[in-house]
């Protein structure tokens, strides 16, 4: 290569250096750009921390009922499981957002969903009590006093839901209450495609 | 109709803005003088405007003006004339429009103190300044509106979050973004040569006072922010490389690389073109930290009214500040000529070793921060990068910066050796192994090290200073006449690398704190840090907007009482929040903290800790900051320098 070719190629590289911080900017921008516009849509939540049991076997426990009420083990929601996709959902008399839940979860079952309850950490009186107030759209419902079953299932507070395959695994998972549209976008098409 | 009058002066404020970009840039392109000249007084004029913005707000507030939406939303009748007033920074509206006066302070100060500096670049400096400004106060204006009204107004506010309601978080927002927003200046100086296509030593000693002084504001405001969370969130903990934390921390590594690599400019005349892109970085690193904390991308424990609307917004206006000075660079940059070659053992070469390695543990911090979204982008894997990731990435980048910056300052410009430093950094070298080895007896490997790194940088850093006044070999009369001729900046470097040398320290000392969970009765003693702490009592308090439960416990040391400590809970009624009031003793050696939990029946759950040295973490940044602003004071930089900056009081 003769000198000026070199001169030109070592200009055409330092030109290319300036230009690397640009591009560096433009990348990350267009990432933000992206990043932002589907937290929009709900298609993105940097929020949602995920859970450490899903795709894996529900953990084993054998819980009490509320009240007169009868409470069940992990081998009666696997049973049932089998039957009919189980969502299994965590929920307290003290937790506000369970409360304002409470409305979408009748509106489930409404449609015919399974829904299993366990109460987390929460007195069996008041959890009654709960039940009787906002209405009970559960078709069991454990008491979870000690919390040992909340932690098994790797939980990080209420209410959160699980969606229970017929192979006994956990499908979906959804920490927070469940909203129409998630209820529409995420539940409802993950037991669909748990039954099958 | 106050609100009014502040709403009528941001729009003035935005006018102004505009009108000073571009008038401050086709001025100086067109070399018109007189147009030149009216760059200035525009600064000034939008100064007057947001102050007058600033100063409206204030007004509505205290006045408890509700019909005012962000008033209503953030303030309450009940709350103290303090947080009244400190409370309008305290919510997103208001915190950007203290953003935008901080920036018009900014404008003011280089119209103000810059009257020596070549008129075509003053007038670009604040044409660029001008133009950041417009764009952000567009954004207040637009989208951030903090006097919009709602009628009829409700009879009470809804109050601040009481975690806010504290006088050290009061002042926290004032002093870091002077830090965030004066990295502008320097950055307005970067586009400004760019656009003239020339930089010489000149460049550089006009830019370094500015750098100088954000990056002692970014100290202080970045330390204050640790302490706040230290004694307000009572964890225990001093720092937790959230997000929020980061994004502080970026800027002021790039920064700190920044106020060094200037002097090279001034000096050598070399680094022209790094120094440039730093300039730019840093305040791009600030700017994509704000956007990025209020945006909801990241996911912090600071929660900030997150709205991706305003997000986009905001990153419209970032493509245009940061990718415009980039696009700038990448086509005038190469036009620039290149600095000399240098030695690797001097003070030039110390000096790129220094930026190499803050720039890249800042790297590093940008990864950390960045990777859970970005995996969760383009992987859809939800991972969570936390302490030990920083912890194990940042010290062995950290090592080599502790080790050289306390010799770098006695290495000569231009060519040096390596034997001199032998020769007069031994005393503290080995005064420092000799910490090292007697920590290693009694504790872990780390702290020890961590203790031998602080006592090297704090006698080190004053290795120049006792070389410089002969100080033990020669008579101290003699010393001190040498000590009164040292120039200020070599006495201000030297306290502030000394003031990193005090929070190593602090930070060795934490880890090795002790602390207790226990449930206590009334009457029950816990034995923790070789204290012995008693309950005594929980009682009921009230304050002027909560009630509270107090809990007195006697602290005993070899049975001999040493304090007794009131950590309390808060309970807001308005907000139906709870806070908890950490109870610390200090005695500047060690701090013993308390913490009050939940009541059950008539046990509570009590938290001691007992953290040595933890006040030196803050005590060091301090420290840093004062050495800044000492060099500051240094009669070489008082070319076109903004000394009094201080006496600047914020509105």
């Amino acid at each position: 290569m003769s000198a000026t070719g070199a001169y030109a190629a070592a200009v055409l590289r330092r030109r290319l250096l300036m230009l690397a911080p640009l591009g560096v900017a433009v990348a990350g921008g267009a990432a933000f750009w992206t990043m932002l516009n589907r937290m929009q849509v709900g298609k993105f939540d940097p929020h949602d921390i995920g859970n450490p049991m899903l795709g894996k076997p529900i953990p084993d426990f054998d819980l009490p009922g509320v009240g007169s009420l009868a409470g069940f083990s992990s081998a009666d929601l696997r049973a049932a499981a089998a039957r009919q996709p189980v969502v299994l959902n965590f929920f307290a008399s003290y937790c506000i957002p369970c409360a304002e839940e409470a409305e979408m979860l009748d509106a489930l079952k409404q449609q015919g969903v399974q829904i299993w309850g366990i109460a987390w950490e929460d007195d069996p009186a008041k959890t009654a009590d709960f039940l009787s107030r906002y209405g009970n759209p559960f078709t069991r419902v454990a008491s979870d006093r000690r919390g040992t079953t909340f932690i098994n299932f790797g939980l990080y507070g209420v209410p959160e839901s699980f969606v229970i395959g017929s192979t006994g695994h956990i499908a979906w998972h959804l920490a927070g209450p469940i909203s129409p549209e998630i209820a529409e976008k995420g539940l409802l098409p993950a037991l669909r495609r748990a039954s099958s | 109709m106050i609100p009014e009058l502040g709403n009528f002066a941001l729009a003035l404020a935005v006018s102004l803005a505009f009108v000073q970009a571009v008038i401050g840039i086709w001025a100086a392109h067109r070399r018109d003088m007189r147009l030149m000249a009216a760059t200035p007084g525009l600064a000034v004029g939008q100064l007057l405007a947001l102050i007058g913005a600033a100063l409206a707000l204030v007004y509505a507030s205290v006045h408890d003006d509700f019909s005012v939406i962000n008033v209503a939303e953030n303030s309450a009748i009940a709350k103290p004339l303090l947080y009244k007033i400190t409370g309008t920074w305290g919510n997103h509206e208001g915190s950007i429009l203290l953003w935008g006066l901080i920036l018009g302070i900014c404008g003011g100060l280089v119209a103000a103190f810059g009257r020596n500096l070549p008129s075509a670049l003053r007038s670009r400096v604040l044409g660029v300044l001008g133009g950041t400004s417009a764009g952000f106060l567009l954004f207040c204006l637009t989208t951030s509106n903090p006097f919009l009204r709602d009628f009829p107004a409700p009879h009470d506010g809804r109050g601040m979050n009481p975690l806010l309601q504290d006088p050290g978080l009061a002042f926290h927002p004032p002093i870091l973004y002077m830090g965030y927003v004066g990295f502008a200046v320097p950055f307005a100086f970067a586009v400004a040569a760019l656009l003239e296509g020339r930089i010489d030593a000149a460049w550089g000693r006009w830019v370094r006072p500015w750098a100088l002084t954000s990056w002692c504001f970014l100290t202080c405001g970045i330390a204050m922010g640790s302490w706040w969370a230290y004694y307000e969130l009572g964890w225990g903990g001093y720092w937790f490389w959230d997000p929020v934390e980061n994004a502080s921390l970026m800027p002021w590594l790039t920064g700190t690389a920044l106020v060094h690599s200037a002097i090279v400019v001034e000096k050598r005349e070399s680094l022209k073109i790094w120094t440039v892109l730093l300039a730019i970085g840093t305040f791009s690193l600030s700017l994509s930290g704000t956007f990025l904390v209020r945006s909801g991308i990241l996911n912090s424990v600071h929660a900030f009214a997150n709205d991706p609307a305003r997000g986009i917004f905001i990153l419209g206006l970032l493509g245009l500040v940061i990718g415009g000075a980039l696009l700038l660079f990448a086509l005038r940059a190469p036009l620039l000529k290149s600095g000399g070659v240098f030695a690797p053992v001097s003070r030039e070469g110390a000096l790129v070793l220094n930026n190499i390695l803050l720039c890249s543990i800042c790297a590093v911090v940008i990864v950390g921060t960045m990777y859970p979204p970005f995996a969760d982008l383009l992987l859809g894997q939800k991972i969570s990068v936390g302490a030990p990731f920083f912890n194990a990435t940042v010290l062995p980048l950290a090592i080599p910066v502790f080790a050289a910056m306390a010799v770098g300052p006695l290495l000569p410009w231009k060519r040096g050796r390596l034997w001199p430093l032998v020769v007069h950094a031994w005393w503290a070298a080995l005064a420092a192994t000799i910490v090292a080895g007697v920590c290693a007896i009694g504790m872990k490997v780390l702290p020890a090290l961590a203790f031998g790194a602080a006592t090297w940088l704090i006698l080190g850093s004053f290795a120049e200073v006792v070389e410089r006044t002969l100080l033990f070999r020669a008579p101290v009369v003699n010393s001190v006449r040498r000590a009164r001729g040292l120039p200020v900046a070599v006495l201000g470097a030297a306290i502030a690398h000394a003031g990193m040398g005090v929070t190593i320290a602090g930070i060795a000392g934490m880890s090795l704190a002790s602390n207790k969970i226990v449930e206590a009765k009334p009457g029950e003693t816990f034995s923790v840090g070789g204290y012995q702490w008693t309950l005594l009592s929980v009682q009921n308090g009230e304050g002027s907007n909560y009630t509270s439960r107090i809990a007195n416990i006697e602290v005993m040391k070899n049975g001999v009482p040493y304090a007794i400590m009131h950590p309390s809970r808060r309970n807001f009624v308005s907000q139906g929040q709870t806070t908890s009031d950490v109870a610390i003793r200090t005695n500047l050696m060690q701090d013993l903290y308390a913490v009050l939990g939940d009541e059950k029946g008539d046990s509570a759950v009590l938290r001691l800790h007992v953290n040595p040295l933890a006040p030196w973490i803050w005590l060091g940044a301090v420290v840093m900051a004062a050495g800044g602003a000492l060099s500051l004071a240094d009669r070489r930089l008082r070319v076109g320098a903004p000394s009094r900056l201080r006496n600047v009081v914020p509105a």
